[in-house]
């Protein structure tokens, strides 16, 4: 039964697991995610669904575990925080190597290193651009709400079966610590033996005579058939940028200045575009929702209609070498970010579109 | 309507559950809530401040440094937040430890002895209630049926026997709290 509730982010992402039918979840305590094993082993999914929750001995064990669990075709997640994201980078691409379908949550927070608690969106290159060894990609998603949070489990496991590739949401502390309204799914069952089998025919779900034994591997030692593994996975990667780009345009249509931003510096840039517009700037938003595949052409247009776009991110400069890409010089791109766990303000973004493009 | 309000105090003085009960009140009432903590090492001790925002729109960002409502509890977040009241917004707090009292001219300024009046109900727990019945008579922007029915909702069913003391305090916070000065 659907249902309203106040929730933290990261609770919402366990409770969306638990009632979208995931198999199981294993991972290792990390400020500021912990909330999610927290809640689940409050929650006993075991007994409300059969799901396994298993705090495991390490990250490189969760996503280890994770690969295991994918390969015999169950709905397995793990989720961290950077410094043990970082550790799971081996795993992911090991993951990304065999095409097992799997979601992870980063709930980013201040690097580089151990860094610092506090949110930050500085694991963008990491996530969108391989992050692990080897040519691969995960399918990225960024929540702006605790409602896609939620929202963002059931399709991540969703795209993730449908291209028998990992996805990732990408989140951090502020979205992870905060509560807000959140309408929670119906759930839906898991899947049965039988249809893990029709689901997942490549899966190691025990050989029958009939078929030749399904093997799990992304090993292949004979270069020729390694590119071919490589050209398959470039296949996939270029049908998910067809089909899967998402995003969302907030008072674009008569903007002349343009803010870019994911998250929680979406939510930010929210409140400057009202700050702007009662000025009488007119300012829009563009909120790439999937940072794999990037909305390439939806920047590239545009492009073509505003004065100027800023890239507001909590890190260094990172999807603004995206943005710049894409918009092809078509307007001038510039990059704002606080960094180590500060978030911008809402007036403070605001005052720097203004120097940046209208001189103020 | 939109009311962004910081609570901030020590650790331990319960300011991110008297938060929370605050957006579980406005949830009660269908609004649109927001409740962002600081979060970190100041479980115990150190500082701790939440931002709630009740609002009868879709509501932009949770993270803001101008609030129309400060309610203060300790003097480092007097020092920190005093100045990013909004102009002809208003400054709640409990002047127990503080030394150096607001000096906004702009603002409305209240304050309610809370801790005082917990220890004389025998109930210092019960202090941020104190404080929640001050703010929800100065801006009563919720009604205390939903603080009661939020209170509910955000406490474990454990201490559900302690709900009468909690709005027994937000009854007695309702009356105590006293108008250091008031924009005209």
């Amino acid at each position: 039964m659907k249902e309203l509730r106040l929730m933290k982010g990261n609770e919402a992402i366990a409770e969306a697991a638990i009632r979208c039918g995931c198999d199981a979840y294993f991972g290792y305590p990390i400020t500021p995610q912990s909330e999610i094993l927290e809640y689940l082993m409050v929650e006993k999914p075991h007994e409300r669904t059969g799901m396994v929750v298993l705090q495991a001995e390490s990250e490189v064990a969760s996503i280890n575990m994770v690969y295991a669990g994918a390969g015999c075709g169950r709905k397995v997640m793990t989720s961290s925080s950077s410094p043990g994201v970082s550790l799971m980078q081996e795993g992911l691409s090991y993951c990304a190597g065999a095409e097992l379908p799997c979601l992870l949550v980063n709930v980013v927070r201040g690097g580089p290193g151990l860094g610092t608690i506090q949110p930050s969106q500085a694991d963008y290159f990491q996530s969108t651009k391989g992050g692990g060894h080897g040519d691969y990609r995960l399918i990225v998603l960024a929540p702006s709400s605790v409602q896609e949070m939620c929202d963002f489990v059931g399709l991540g496991f969703d795209l993730a079966f449908k291209y028998r590739n990992p996805a990732l949401i990408l989140t951090d502390g502020a979205i992870g610590q905060m509560m807000e309204k959140v309408m929670l799914p119906a759930s839906v069952n898991r899947w049965t033996e039988e249809e893990i089998k029709q689901q997942t025919p490549w899966a190691t779900t025990g050989k029958p005579a009939d078929r030749p034994a399904n093997v799990i591997t992304s090993l292949e030692l004979d270069s020729a058939k390694q590119e071919k593994v490589n050209q398959k996975l470039q296949a996939k990667y270029a049908e998910m940028e067809k089909n899967e780009v998402r995003f969302e345009r907030i008072q674009c249509d008569d903007a002349e200045y343009l803010f870019v931003a994911f998250g929680t510096s979406a939510r930010i840039c929210q409140k400057s575009i009202d700050l702007a517009r009662a000025k009488g700037i007119k300012v829009g938003l563009l909120r790439p929702i999937t940072l794999f595949p990037f909305p390439k052409d939806e920047i590239e247009k545009l492009a073509g209609q505003v004065k100027g776009m800023l890239s507001v991110e909590m890190n260094a400069g990172q999807m603004v070498e995206d943005i710049r890409l894409n918009a092809k010089g078509k307007c001038p791109v510039e990059h704002y970010g606080r960094f180590g766990g500060i978030m911008p303000s809402p007036d403070e973004v605001l005052k720097v579109l203004e120097q940046k493009f209208i001189g103020g | 309507m939109t009311e962004e309000i910081i609570i901030a105090g020590f650790g331990g003085q319960g300011v991110l559950s008297m938060g929370k009960i605050l957006a579980y009140s406005g949830v009660m009432q269908d609004m649109e809530v927001s409740w962002m903590p600081s979060y970190g090492p100041e479980m115990r001790g150190g500082t701790a401040n939440v931002t709630v925002i009740l609002s009868s729109e879709r509501i932009s960002s949770p993270i803001i440094n101008q609030y129309d409502t400060a309610i203060i509890l300790n003097q480092q977040s007097m020092d920190k937040f005093e100045s990013m009241v909004k102009p002809g917004g208003t400054l709640l707090y409990d002047p127990n430890g503080i030394t150096r009292h607001p000096e906004r001219k702009d603002i409305n300024i209240y304050k309610v002895e809370a801790s005082m009046e917990a220890s004389n109900m025998g109930l210092t727990k019960i202090f941020n209630m104190i404080v929640l019945g001050s703010f929800i008579k100065i801006k009563p922007i919720v009604q205390i049926e939903n603080v009661i029915k939020g209170l509910k909702k955000s406490l474990p069913e454990r201490y559900h026997h302690m709900i009468p003391d909690n709005e027994d305090a937000i009854r007695k916070g309702m009356e105590v709290s006293v108008p250091v000065q008031l924009l005209s």
